[in-house]
């Protein structure tokens, strides 16, 4: 429901970190989101194509990583991945366990053409 | 060419909260974030919380609702200073929508804020706004399968109040069911049911928030 408002954080990014190459056209972006993130990839896809129209990023193709939810138990010093959302060792069943992956909203890379760096 | 990055995508939102953060240390207040379905009680809590506190912390609300000035009418009622953001449209409220509306509330002295977010169980968990606390408020006639659902909302709470207990007679609400899957999503949970409409179980939470809105700016 959110994604619109990600789309166009995400945008924002990509406008900024192509500004050193004018004239450039971003072809490709490439996400990690997270399991437990509260984005949908198929919604977000829908929005980044309408907040791109018209501009530098019109057209690119938006590549998402899913990254699965991983914990790290720190009583049996392990780290799992885990299907459900709990905060709950699967060997122990003890409860001193962190969340080390599953939350991502990062955008990783992106690919650009025709641009000439300047300064 | 391939230009490689690794940065957060609401980076932007978090050091607008990070900001809010510090003028809310500065002026020594406590921040509460009270996310919930819409119809859980979000408001009516307020109401209770207000009657309940406004003698011992001085307290402000921020409003947040995609349209309507109700609930902040609903709550200058009480005689405290509350202010309404309309979100337009958004589905909740994020660090920017918070900075311009605490530009309108003069919070010197004020020792509690609460920021009622748009009704919602799922976006509003996402977005930081600089809070002490995130509370959220569910209801018995939600169902007791939310915490499965909506996991990142549970999982980003510290306290999760179980509104409208005087109905779980009529609804097939297993409470221990639903203790037991909030606190498997988050075992720091505290859980605290009770019921806006007769007032059980209400002084758990208010002896919760005077007590935290207690530890700052002294």
């Amino acid at each position: 429901m959110h994604e619109l408002g990600v789309a166009q954080s995400l945008l924002e990014i990509i406008e900024q970190e192509a500004r050193p190459y004018p004239g450039a056209r971003v072809t490709r972006v490439q996400l990690r989101i997270g399991k437990l993130s509260a984005v949908v990839p198929d919604a977000l896809r829908f929005a980044f194509e309408a907040v791109t129209l018209g501009g530098i990023a019109e057209g690119a193709s938006l590549e998402i990583e899913e990254v699965p939810l991983r914990i790290r138990c720190h009583l049996c010093a392990e780290e799992f991945t885990v299907e459900d959302p709990f905060m709950v060792c699967p060997r122990c069943e003890g409860v001193d366990v962190e969340m080390i992956a599953g939350r991502e909203l990062e955008i990783r890379s992106m690919e650009i053409e025709n641009g000439d760096k300047t300064g | 060419m391939e230009i490689k990055l690794v940065k957060d995508i609401l980076a932007a939102n978090e050091a607008i909260a990070a900001h809010n953060r510090e003028l809310f240390t500065e002026k020594g207040v406590y921040v509460v974030n009270l996310m919930g379905s819409p119809g859980a009680g979000k408001t009516t809590l307020l109401e209770r919380t207000i009657e309940g506190l406004k003698d011992k912390r001085r307290m402000a609300v921020i409003e947040g609702d995609i349209a309507t000035s109700r609930d902040a009418e609903r709550i200058a009622a009480h005689a405290i200073p509350a202010i309404q953001i309309n979100t337009g449209g958004e589905c909740h409220l994020d660090g920017n929508m918070v900075r311009e509306g605490l530009e309108q509330l003069d919070f010197d002295g004020i020792e509690l804020l609460v920021v009622e977010n748009v009704g919602n169980l799922v976006c509003p968990a996402e977005f930081n706004i600089g809070e002490d606390a995130k509370v959220m408020i569910c209801s018995v006639t939600e169902g007791d399968d939310k915490p499965l659902k909506y996991p990142l909302m549970f999982q980003v709470s510290s306290v999760l109040l179980l509104n409208k207990t005087d109905l779980l007679p009529h609804v097939d609400f297993e409470l221990e069911r639903f203790r037991a899957d909030a606190l498997k999503v988050n075992p720091r949970l505290e859980i605290m049911p009770l019921s806006c409409k007769t007032g059980e179980g209400l002084d758990t939470w208010l002896r919760w928030l005077e007590g935290h809105a207690a530890g700052m700016g002294a």
